[in-house]
């Protein structure tokens, strides 16, 4: 939460690139497949040439093999191109959901933040009560008036998401208003806009990305597992948690199908965790540790 | 967690924006009052809101009730008397709030039955699936704290282990789980709610991951305690390592973590809507996902607000016995004017 970097902090320069290079390896691996996900995104076609639509019943459930890097499903999909091209719907679920959850959050925390009195009290309490739902079940009572489907899907998850970011930037808010830059800019005689515009939004907003990247993982889960429940993307779109769903049902027969679409959640939100956790000590002005 | 923090903030002497009036609330059964009132009226507007989503959704009462259904004349007078709907809104409102306050969550249309009944008959072996996780969390929780911190190597293995296990979708380790335990080791049945040992890959799955928060909160707390000069003084009477830890240092490492009750039973209770889903167990989970792919609002609402009035209460019970415990805590929420 501090704003400012204590300098005796930094880490000496020679010591910082000997950490980059031996001592973390988990950031490499995270970045180089954060790479990856973000080329499967864009151009799926790079990575493989299988159509993840495409069945071919004569070639159902056959094991990992070197045509087959991953096996294929009950339909004879290819599942290599399937979790290739399922990136495109967790990531864009994903981002856009949590896009929205910062945009409302911010807009939301920076108005109770800055107004104060009966705004910030009917917006605090407003929060309050969202929170008192669980997030996934607060999406779940959204979907069940929108229906299911992707884009239902991207604003339920986002909107139930709103709380974290407009809690966050309030409290900010207050800090960097009630710090002594500020009160020493308003000795200068600065208009009030021009002080919530050049000394306060900067900083109140300061956490807003790194936040969204740590959350980024937390609702790539939630996503995935709304989909699992059939309330996202429908059959035959490769979505990771759809094709879960569908693996749950030949697991007797066909493991692989069932093992590399969750492989591929849990590795993205471990690699989105180890950079935003990074970025955040970096923020900080923390030697990482 | 953010609450902590606007408490904090809150406390320094305000300038500037602030013209929040302070008012004196010192006395503790005061304070307790206040947090008492505060939660029913959360309760409140979440049923207001419940409320006003109804009337807000597209299409007309009745048609979003019925869904599916044969429209009858019958049915069409049954919803309107139960909703009063030729009764002007305020009374509208006030009858609902009035069953809700009753445990009367009204009748589900598409299934054709009592929601209320209906939730209680699912209750059990949801409470029973949550309370199973809630142990496996906590014990994974403590074990993982105990043992591993301020020690080198052991942390940094069971933090790499947490971060593992906190990305993992939980019904992909549900997946994983039955995959290897029931139909390759075949030592866990496949899905169903008969026996005990049906229990146990679900809580396994629903639980590690929870228990991978509280275990970090947990150890970060520890390793405070264990700093402290108190911590010191037990070594000089000659405790050995693992009593300070278990009797001394837990007892304070806790407190944070408790915190995270009302968190956690929110997560555990969303969490059972898909762990029910990957093991075919019976449950609120099961009517909740049935109830939102067909429309049925009354029975969505219901569960919602039964989950909202848990969390509520027991973050309540957290705060109250925090006011208990602490007295610090007193003179600061005074000072905050929450």
């Amino acid at each position: 939460m501090s704003v400012s970097s204590s300098p005796e902090q930094e880490a000496d320069p020679r010591q910082q690139r000997l950490y980059w290079r031996v001592a973390n390896p988990g950031l490499t691996l995270s970045a180089i497949f954060i790479l990856l996900v973000v080329i499967a995104t864009i151009w799926p076609q790079v990575l493989t040439a299988a159509n993840p639509i495409a069945a071919d019943p004569l070639q159902a459930q056959l094991p990992p093999s070197m045509q087959h890097w991953f096996g294929t499903d009950h339909l004879g999909r290819d599942v290599f191109s399937r979790v290739v091209y399922g990136a495109r719907y967790s990531i864009l679920i994903g981002v856009s959901a949590v896009a929205i959850a910062a945009i409302v959050g911010t807009f939301l925390g920076l108005l109770s933040g800055l107004v104060r009195g009966l705004v910030d009290e009917a917006i605090s309490r407003f929060l309050d009560v969202i929170s008192s739902f669980p997030d996934l079940l607060l999406a779940l009572v959204l979907i069940s008036f929108t229906g299911p489907g992707t884009i239902n899907l991207i604003f339920a998850l986002g909107l139930a998401s709103v709380p974290r970011f407009a809690r966050v930037v309030r409290a900010q808010t207050f800090v960097i208003a009630k710090s002594g830059y500020v009160e020493q800019a308003r000795t200068f005689g600065l208009g009030r806009s021009v002080l919530v515009v050049r000394h306060i939004l900067p900083h109140a907003l300061a956490q807003v990305p790194i936040l969204a990247t740590i959350g980024l993982g937390t609702t790539i889960i939630q996503a995935a597992g709304l989909s699992f429940l059939g309330m996202g993307p429908q059959p035959p779109a490769p979505e990771w948690g759809a094709m879960l769903a569908e693996a749950r049902n030949y697991l007797r027969v066909a493991w692989w199908i069932g093992v590399w679409p969750g492989l591929a959640i849990t590795l993205t939100v471990i690699s989105i965790s180890v950079l935003g956790r990074r970025w955040q000590l970096a923020f900080e002005g923390r030697r990482p540790s | 967690m953010s609450a902590d923090n606007t408490t904090a903030f809150e406390q320094s002497p305000s300038a500037w924006f602030s013209r929040r009036r302070r008012l004196k609330r010192n006395s503790l059964a005061s304070q307790i009052l206040v947090r008492i009132g505060s939660a029913i009226a959360v309760l409140w507007a979440a049923v207001t809101l419940s409320f006003i989503s109804i009337h807000l959704a597209p299409g007309d009462i009745i048609s979003l009730l019925i869904g599916e259904q044969l429209r009858t004349p019958e049915i069409e007078a049954a919803i309107r008397l139960e909703w009063g709907l030729d009764k002007p809104l305020q009374s509208q409102y006030l009858t609902y709030l009035l069953r809700v306050l009753h445990g009367d969550f009204g009748r589900s249309y598409i299934l054709q039955t009592d929601v209320s009944g209906l939730v209680l008959s699912q209750m059990l072996p949801t409470l029973k699936l949550t309370a199973a996780a809630l142990v496996v969390a906590v014990v994974f929780a403590v074990a993982s704290a105990l043992l591993t911190a301020g020690r080198r190597l052991p942390r940094s293995i069971a933090g790499s282990l947490e971060l593992i296990l906190i990305s993992t979708p939980s019904f992909w380790l549900g997946i994983v789980l039955l995959f290897i335990f029931s139909f390759t080791l075949k030592i866990f049945p496949v899905a169903g709610d008969r026996t005990f040992s049906a229990l146990v890959l679900p809580a396994l799955s629903l639980g590690l991951s929870l228990g991978a928060v509280i275990g970090q909160v947990l150890r970060q707390g520890l390793e405070r305690a264990l700093e402290e000069p108190f911590m010191l003084t037990v070594k000089s009477w000659g405790a050995n390592d693992f009593v300070l830890r278990l009797r001394h240092g837990l007892r304070h490492a806790a407190l944070p973590a408790v915190t995270l009750a009302g968190w956690l039973v929110g997560n555990l209770l969303s969490g059972a809507v898909i762990t029910e889903a990957v093991f075919g167990r019976p449950g609120l989970g099961r009517i909740t996902v049935d109830a939102v792919l067909a429309h049925d609002l009354p029975v969505v609402l219901a569960v919602a607000i039964l989950s909202a009035f848990t969390y509520v209460v027991l973050s309540t019970l957290v705060d109250v016995l925090y006011l208990l415990l602490d007295p610090r805590l007193r003179n600061q929420n005074a000072e905050a004017g929450h």
